[in-house]
């Protein structure tokens, strides 16, 4: 019964979006407002319908209805309340109608909110939107059904899965479903997928502007630059957390002792993320100066495309990797959408090219604009890099016919040094002025900055003398970028004291308020060098090491010392049989903290998953795993230690983007707008610059 | 402008610095010489991270905990004990399992593409950066400033124009 209304609503879901597509362009373009606005409500029933599609499989999750294929598929007896609720987005079926209501969320938040500023626009917004959610829409209803129901039918070997009952079929209906990848029962991929999926899909907003914008031919008010900024910061965030949570559950679950591996779905996620930060960066440029207006297009087209694409590589498993969990017929469909997705925007994009004229002109190669093009160029050729190796095991085994791996050590070898370049630009842009910059002021502000990093630097170097020099770079880097950005704050702060007579904590507050999307950017800038911080002890400071020891004896690694006391096993409540052993932590002598690392072997999926013993501190985790045993006694058990140093960073850096992203987005009030300094320094600007004109630019 | 763009070539050449660092730091690391004795589990493991299972998809060997992968490892073992280097027990993983047990793949032969394409993109993208920035300067200095904007007859801007048209419409 609740499945069948759930079908029902999301095949009328189905017809719905297509009307919404159909009919608001051609309201668009034949100037019907009820059309318009017939659309506009379709899009609204389109998103309540998937709510209701989507609460009726949570609803037989819940329920264990395992006459539903989908449920007896991800849900079991065994599992809590909460694992069966989550399990909406632990198969593939689930997942794409999840995407598909998540995008139908964004789209009708959208057309629901004001359309003062877009009127024009917002038929063919709807258009674009509407088009992508009509195919994921279609994919759920026609490939990935999560409806249907198991059938035994005479002379068939395996059970027919259909919706309907097929000739002398006969429903089957397990007493227990086989239960979610035990790999995915963890915080970390509960929480990453609909964050990822958020990210994903929110992307949508700002690429259905931009080819909204594209099909009026109405490029050149830049109004839509405006309207999707938070758009695409609030899909960035959603993808950044999205990345750290996975990078957080591989950590957790994998039992590799990392938290980054450069698998293919790990870079299907970070494409996006590259090219959508650029674009971030790259519609401030259009803003201030009514420059890369064509490039925007491109990165928001890319962005969208690689969001696509990274949804294609884990939904489909077409490169073979730990995180596909799946595979279908998806593939075609998905490939010919991406196809035409990129293809169709790149044609309006070519054919618009005339009518995107920049409108400003470069003083000087000295300028904040010279750093951003640069930068913009170093995203790209990352996102190129990681592409490429990702996909040249495929390009291989097509032209030699042999297979390859492309691992780690190219990724980290190739994008290294262009992280570390971005790093550097990252310190150094918010120095630049727009325009032009003389170079005695540029030293005069770089100077404290430049020297605090080497200071750090050689304080570094003599606490770990056997860093190599690129890591003595990073780290010299790091402090760098955290020196200049907190000259800001400081710089900020104390004119306010000295004009406004303001107390330091009060002075440091309204400069942020005042100027939320400067300083939040600051922020967000915080958090990613605490983040390259995890990433630079990851690729430089990390301990292993690996030994078998009997009950007593001790494994020695750094400082610190491990002594295994004993080995047992015995059965949990969810269907795994576990082994645990009692390991003690020593820091120079001294007992830190009682490890327990365990593997659990789950029966029915036969999958055994390693839960590491971590001592966890702001400096280093170490990480314990048992990796191996004779037999459950206490002789000849394997541990492998790994000391992680600054790895928490990242998580914590995970927290510090998301405030940022918070300030930066958070609205200013009304018919106010933001002061930007290095505007205010060049009277002719309010000339030439359209962007100085308009209030509120900063909202 | 000169001292201005001597310091802009230094800024690329310390980033261009950067690839050559980071590839002289990547040969560095000397694998450990295998002891007469039975090889640790760390000197195991070090060639192991260097190469992929061969059934496992995107797995590498020294973290694999299936069977097959514990064999490959003790097999490691006993080629480490009877005197190879790590440069034969690899080249013999890749004889017999193929070329995709290498997590590094190899800089000759067609994977070499793989490493030359990036490098490929930054040089292109260099120049590609610095022929957009000289045309965008180039234009500025070749015309006078209230040139760069379209003018109207009347003598206000285009974008003024057009913003004044917006308003009215709007009004409409």
């Amino acid at each position: 019964m609740i499945p069948d209304i759930g079908l029902i609503a999301l095949i009328i879901a189905f017809g719905l979006s297509v009307y919404a597509t159909l009919l608001s362009v051609n309201g668009g373009m034949s100037k019907r407002p009820d059309w318009v606005a017939s659309a506009r409500n379709a899009v609204v029933a389109v998103f309540a319908l998937l709510t209701i599609s989507v609460l009726s499989v949570v609803y037989s999750l819940n329920a264990l209805d395992f006459s539903q294929a989908y449920v007896a598929d991800v849900s079991s007896r065994a599992m809590s309340p909460f694992l069966r609720i989550t399990a909406l987005w632990g198969g593939q079926q689930g997942s794409v109608l999840f995407w598909a209501w998540l995008m139908a969320g964004f789209v009708a938040v959208v057309v629901i909110r004001k359309w003062d500023a877009d009127r024009e626009l917002m038929p063919y917004v709807m258009f674009v939107a509407m088009l992508t959610t009509t195919f994921f829409v279609g994919v759920v209803v026609f490939i990935t059904n999560p409806f249907t129901k198991m059938w035994l039918v005479p002379g068939a070997q395996d059970l027919v899965i259909a919706i309907f009952q097929p000739l002398n079929g006969q429903q089957y209906i397990p007493a227990d479903g086989s239960g979610l990848n035990p790999l995915l029962r963890h915080f970390g991929m509960i929480g990453h997928p609909p964050t990822t999926y958020l990210g994903f899909t929110g992307f949508v907003i700002p690429f259905s502007f931009a080819i909204a914008a594209l099909m009026k031919n109405d490029t050149a008010s830049d109004q839509w630059i405006r309207t999707v900024r938070r758009w695409s910061l609030v899909a960035w965030i959603f993808l950044s957390i999205g990345l750290i949570l996975g990078g957080r559950w591989a950590y957790d679950v994998l039992g590799w002792g990392g938290f980054w591996g450069w698998d293919p779905v790990e870079n299907a996620m970070l494409m996006p993320w590259l090219t959508g930060t650029a674009f971030l960066h790259s519609v401030m440029m259009t803003e201030k100066r009514g420059m890369l207006k064509k490039w925007n297009i491109l990165l928001i087209i890319l962005t969208y495309s690689l969001s696509l694409f990274g949804t294609f590589i884990t939904r489909t498993g077409v490169i073979g990797s730990v995180h596909a969990f799946s595979k279908t017929a998806l593939g075609p469909a998905f490939l010919i959408f991406i196809s035409i997705t990129f293809l169709g925007a790149m044609t309006l994009l070519m054919m618009r090219w005339s009518s995107l004229k920049a409108e400003h002109e470069l003083e000087s190669l000295f300028s904040r604009e010279a750093a951003f093009v640069l930068q913009n160029m170093l995203f790209l050729a990352i996102t190129i890099a990681v592409l490429w190796g990702t996909v040249f095991p495929l390009i291989t085994e097509l032209f030699t016919n042999t297979k390859i791996t492309v691992g780690p050590p190219y990724f980290k070898k190739v994008t290294g040094p262009m992280f570390l370049a971005l790093i550097t630009l990252m310190g150094i842009t918010p120095m630049l002025a727009w325009r032009k910059q003389t170079l005695n002021k540029l030293l005069s502000r770089l100077a404290v900055p430049l020297a605090g990093a080497l200071i750090t630097a050689i304080a570094w170097a003599l606490l770990n003398p056997k860093s190599p020099a690129i890591s003595l770079f990073s780290i010299a880097m790091a402090a760098f970028v955290t020196l200049s950005i907190l000259a800001e704050f400081w710089r900020g702060t104390r004119i306010r004291m000295s004009t406004r007579g303001e107390n330091p904590l009060t002075a440091l507050l309204k400069l942020v308020v005042n100027n939320r999307r400067r300083f939040g950017g600051y922020i967000i800038h915080l958090g990613v060098i605490m983040i390259a911080l995890g990433f630079i002890g990851d690729a430089f400071y990390k301990l292993e090491t690996q030994g078998t020891l009997s009950a007593g004896e001790s494994l020695t690694i750094g400082q610190y010392s491990l002594r295994f006391d004993g080995l047992e096993g015995y059965m949990g409540s969810d269907g795994r049989e576990i082994v645990e052993a009692s390991t003690v932590l020593f820091k120079d002598g001294k007992q830190v903290k009682v490890l327990n690392p365990r593997r659990d072997y789950f029966v029915v999926q036969q999958q055994p998953v390693s839960i590491a013993g971590v001592y966890s501190t702001p400096g280093e985790d170490v990480y314990v795993l048992l990796v191996g045993w004779e037999s459950i006694s206490n002789q000849n058990t394997t541990f492998k230690i790994y000391v992680n140093p600054l790895i928490n960073w990242v998580w914590i850096g995970g927290f510090v983007l998301a405030l940022g992203v918070l300030i930066g987005t958070w609205s200013q009030a009304r018919g106010r707008s933001e002061a930007t300094y290095s505007l205010k320094n060049q009277p002719e600007d309010v000339a030439t610059s359209g962007s100085v004109v308009v209030p509120g630019i900063g909202d | 402008m000169t001292r201005n763009r001597l310091l802009l070539l230094v800024l690329f050449a310390a980033m261009a610095s950067l690839f050559i660092t980071a590839k002289v730091y990547a040969q560095d690391p000397a694998p450990t010489p295998a002891s007469a004795t039975v090889p640790s589990d760390n000197e195991v493991n070090l060639v192991a991270k260097k190469l992929y299972c061969p059934v496992c998809p995107n797995t590498p060997l020294d973290v694999c905990e299936t069977q097959a992968c514990k064999d490959w490892r003790a097999q490691i073992r006993d080629q480490l004990a009877s005197g190879w280097t790590e440069k034969e027990v690899m080249d013999y993983f890749v004889t017999q399992y193929g070329e995709r047990v290498l997590a590094e793949p190899e800089r000759g032969g067609f994977t070499s593409l793989v490493w030359m394409l990036p490098l490929l993109i930054v040089a292109l993208g260099l120049v590609f950066v610095g022929l957009v920035l000289k045309s965008w300067r180039v234009s500025r200095l070749s015309r006078p400033l209230v040139q760069t904007e379209t003018q109207t007859g009347t003598g206000i801007s285009k974008q003024i124009l057009d913003k004044i048209e917006a308003e009215i419409r709007k009004v409409d």
